[in-house]
């Protein structure tokens, strides 16, 4: 649009640092600023842009315009009685937690980063270590301040334009700019977590584990040591739990029993060579990692940084992959479909393609999003270095978890087949309907929109 | 787009009827289907070559390009685009003409020059225009090494091509920071129905390997490719050779 003053495009990639794309970025306030940049909106389109966590390029725009929603980020109401909260979509859980931790509020679902806004959180329908339980994060909300292509702000829901709604959630802002969310929160009494660690010595032990004692936690997640073969093909450590009530907590705590700080972070320096995580450092890290996790542990009190977060208590930690960046392949089989997973786990195990992290979850039901990911079953998501070879692997695994009935994940997802993509999600054809409904100029579009023809 | 890991949904292939365009369609359809776009003169072969590529699992559609025809790219790089992104484009159009006739016939001269560098020119403006507003793209664009130092034996071609090469090269870093890059590629004598019928030279290479040096240029994120690689060397010595021996080479 070359309007008066407009800045130089810069170039934007996701978490994975892969496939930059240069796109004019605009900080967004209010509901004015960026309507006024829809209405502006040059043939490349708009699309609004959080925290960047996405590890594709989903919050990509080449050629076109970027909202930079971080600055959106204002709490508007906080209701201690029924424990919504109504906050504008370019608020991080980050800053969610340090206001409301201390009030005995939790976030309904939190992904292994608080570093997400709820705008993102939404789009991408996240889900957490409590889906099995909890669902994903748009089912906790009661509705959502929608701006739309034609500049018009709707309040959808569940119960109001469910169809909207649902194509919002999980829609991965295609439908327009979420600007305000109101939420309904966890209620917690203290900021531990209780958890129970299992480790165990292969696939088969850890999904009967699963499948057999999941529902007696809230939250449950395992990681997989994808590079050990044979006989120790799946070996894990299962950490489980739930928030501990006060009167568990040492006397000492109790008194403060939802003090929390978030975690000190250190930096990660853009200095990591290219290959540095290999089939063999990855191998010493993960042999380390089993063996310093107890065999059996029973409730062991964690900070909410360290069950859920790990992670982040490194800042930039995606540069440890090197300046190629690196994919998470992180896909969902449905219950039956542990055959699938397994043999996938063969696939990389054989393959010599280094993850640094695995993680496998066992799913609850789905929801009525058209492009929600989660469906009851598996999940499996792994790490693995940018490194030659790679597509025509996921290219293959994608063909199995197809065949399974199963899905990968947009929000993490940079390379999967569009034809195949068509075939995981059968819904998308009503996703793209509703798109001509409200927004038939095609104004919001990103990288991710463009490549798979959402 | 090109994806994280490379692969490419679109291709547009100016000259689409080249033994090279078509080897490189082939080298990226064994990887994944995706949309082709053959720019080219209407004929039996450009049909024939669409149905190839349709048989190899191409999503394949066909656009007029004429390069004696001036207004012919601001159109076809137009039609190319209606049908969404261009992620490579790659330039492969050209003739090599009769270095005897080209002595003397200015007209067959300039004609040469037409095609291998004026409507070379205009294609990457074009191009450059289109992908500059997309944010993304490569533009691969056939050079050769007759162009590194012009030769005697066929210094009309091999101007044309120094040319072109020098425009292609000074477009790549004019785009630098826009999201799209040049990929200019510089091959020895390649066994194609260009050259046929002309004796081998060393060094000599097919479409198959330009192909291959293509694709892997393409995900490498490259500006320059020799093929084979050792011509980069070997043109660097020509290119220092003094005058005086150099107008003496027997080539």
């Amino acid at each position: 649009m070359a309007e008066h003053g407009e800045p130089a495009p810069v170039p934007l990639t996701g978490w994975g640092r892969t496939a930059a794309t240069p796109a004019t970025v605009v900080p967004v306030r209010t509901a004015d600023d960026a309507a006024a940049v829809l209405r502006a909106a040059t043939p490349r389109g708009v699309v609004a842009r959080g925290l960047a966590r996405s590890y594709n390029d989903a919050a990509q725009n080449a050629g076109g315009h970027v909202l930079d929603m971080t600055s959106a980020d204002r709490v508007l109401d906080v209701d201690l009685a029924t424990g919504e909260i109504e906050v504008e979509a370019g608020i991080s859980l980050d800053r969610l937690m340090d206001l409301l931790v201390p009030l005995g509020l939790f976030v309904p679902v939190t992904p292994g980063t608080r570093y997400v806004t709820v705008g993102g959180a939404v789009a991408a329908d996240i889900h957490g270590k409590n889906h099995h339980v909890a669902g994903t994060f748009s089912e906790h909300v009661v509705h959502l301040d929608l701006l739309t292509a034609d500049g018009e702000v709707r309040r959808i829901g569940p119960d109001s334009d469910p169809e909207l709604f649902w194509a919002t959630a999980g829609g991965m802002g295609l439908t327009g700019v979420i600007l305000r969310a109101r939420v309904r929160m966890t209620r917690i009494e203290s900021s531990r977590i209780l958890v129970d660690t299992d480790r165990t010595p292969d696939l088969d032990s850890l999904l009967s584990l699963l499948a057999g004692t999941d529902h007696l936690y809230d939250y449950s997640v395992a990681w997989i040591d994808c590079v050990a073969r044979g006989t120790r093909m799946g070996r894990s450590v299962l950490t489980r739990g739930r928030f501990a009530r006060r009167g568990e907590l040492p006397q000492a705590q109790q008194a403060d029993p939802l003090r929390y700080a978030g975690s000190v972070k250190l930096g990660a320096p853009d200095l990591f060579p290219p290959g540095l995580l290999n089939p063999a450092t990855v191998a010493a890290f993960n042999e380390v990692w089993y063996r310093k996790s107890p065999r059996r542990k029973r409730d062991q009190l964690q900070s909410i940084g360290a069950f859920f977060h790990p992670l982040d208590g490194v800042r930039n930690w995606n540069r440890v992959y090197g300046p190629r960046g690196f994919v998470q392949y992180q896909f969902v089989v449905p219950d039956g479909g542990e055959e699938t997973m397994r043999r996938a786990l063969e696939r990389i195990s054989r393959s010599g393609h280094a993850s640094f992290l695995a993680v496998l979850k066992r799913f609850g039901a789905g929801n009525p999003g058209m492009l929600s990911f989660p469906m009851p079953g598996w999940t499996l998501a792994l790490d693995i270095p940018v490194v030659g070879g790679l597509a025509a692997l996921l290219d293959e695994l994608d063909e199995l978890v197809a065949d399974a009935g199963g899905r990968v994940y947009l929000a993490k997802d940079p390379r999967v087949r569009p034809e195949v993509f068509e075939r995981m999600y059968p819904r998308l054809e009503a996703f793209r309907d509703v798109r001509r409904r409200v927004d038939p100029a095609g104004v919001l579009t990103s990288d991710l929109a463009r490549r798979l023809s959402l | 787009m090109i994806d994280a890991l490379g692969s490419v949904g679109s291709l547009l292939l100016v000259g689409g009827t080249s033994d090279i365009a078509v080897a490189t369609a082939r080298r990226y359809l064994a990887e994944r289907p995706l949309r082709i776009v053959l720019a080219a003169r209407e004929t039996p072969r450009r049909a024939a070559v669409a149905e190839e590529l349709r048989a190899a699992g191409g999503q394949v559609e066909v656009v007029d390009f004429d390069a004696d025809d001036p207004g012919s790219p601001a159109r076809m790089v137009a039609a190319a685009a209606a049908g969404g992104d261009i992620d490579v484009a790659v330039v492969a159009f050209g003739q090599l003409g009769d270095a005897d006739r080209l002595r003397t016939d200015s007209a067959a001269a300039a004609h040469l020059a037409q095609v291998n560098y004026v409507a070379a020119v205009a294609v990457g403006t074009e191009l450059a225009v289109r992908l500059r507003a997309q944010g993304h793209g490569v533009v691969v664009a056939l050079s050769s090494v007759a162009g590194e130092r012009v030769r005697k034996a066929n210094y009309v071609y091999g101007s044309t091509k120094a040319g072109m090469d020098g425009f292609y090269s000074g477009l790549g870093d004019s785009l630098a920071g826009s999201g799209v890059s040049v990929l200019v590629v510089r091959p020895g004598f390649v066994r194609s129905k260009m050259t046929e019928g002309l004796p081998d030279a060393p060094l000599s290479t097919t479409p198959e390997a330009v192909a291959e040096a293509i694709v892997a240029g393409v995900r490498g994120g490259r500006h320059t490719v020799w093929v084979p690689g050792a011509m980069r060397w070997v043109m660097s010595g020509l290119r220092h050779t003094p005058r005086a021996v150099f107008r003496r080479l027997p080539f």
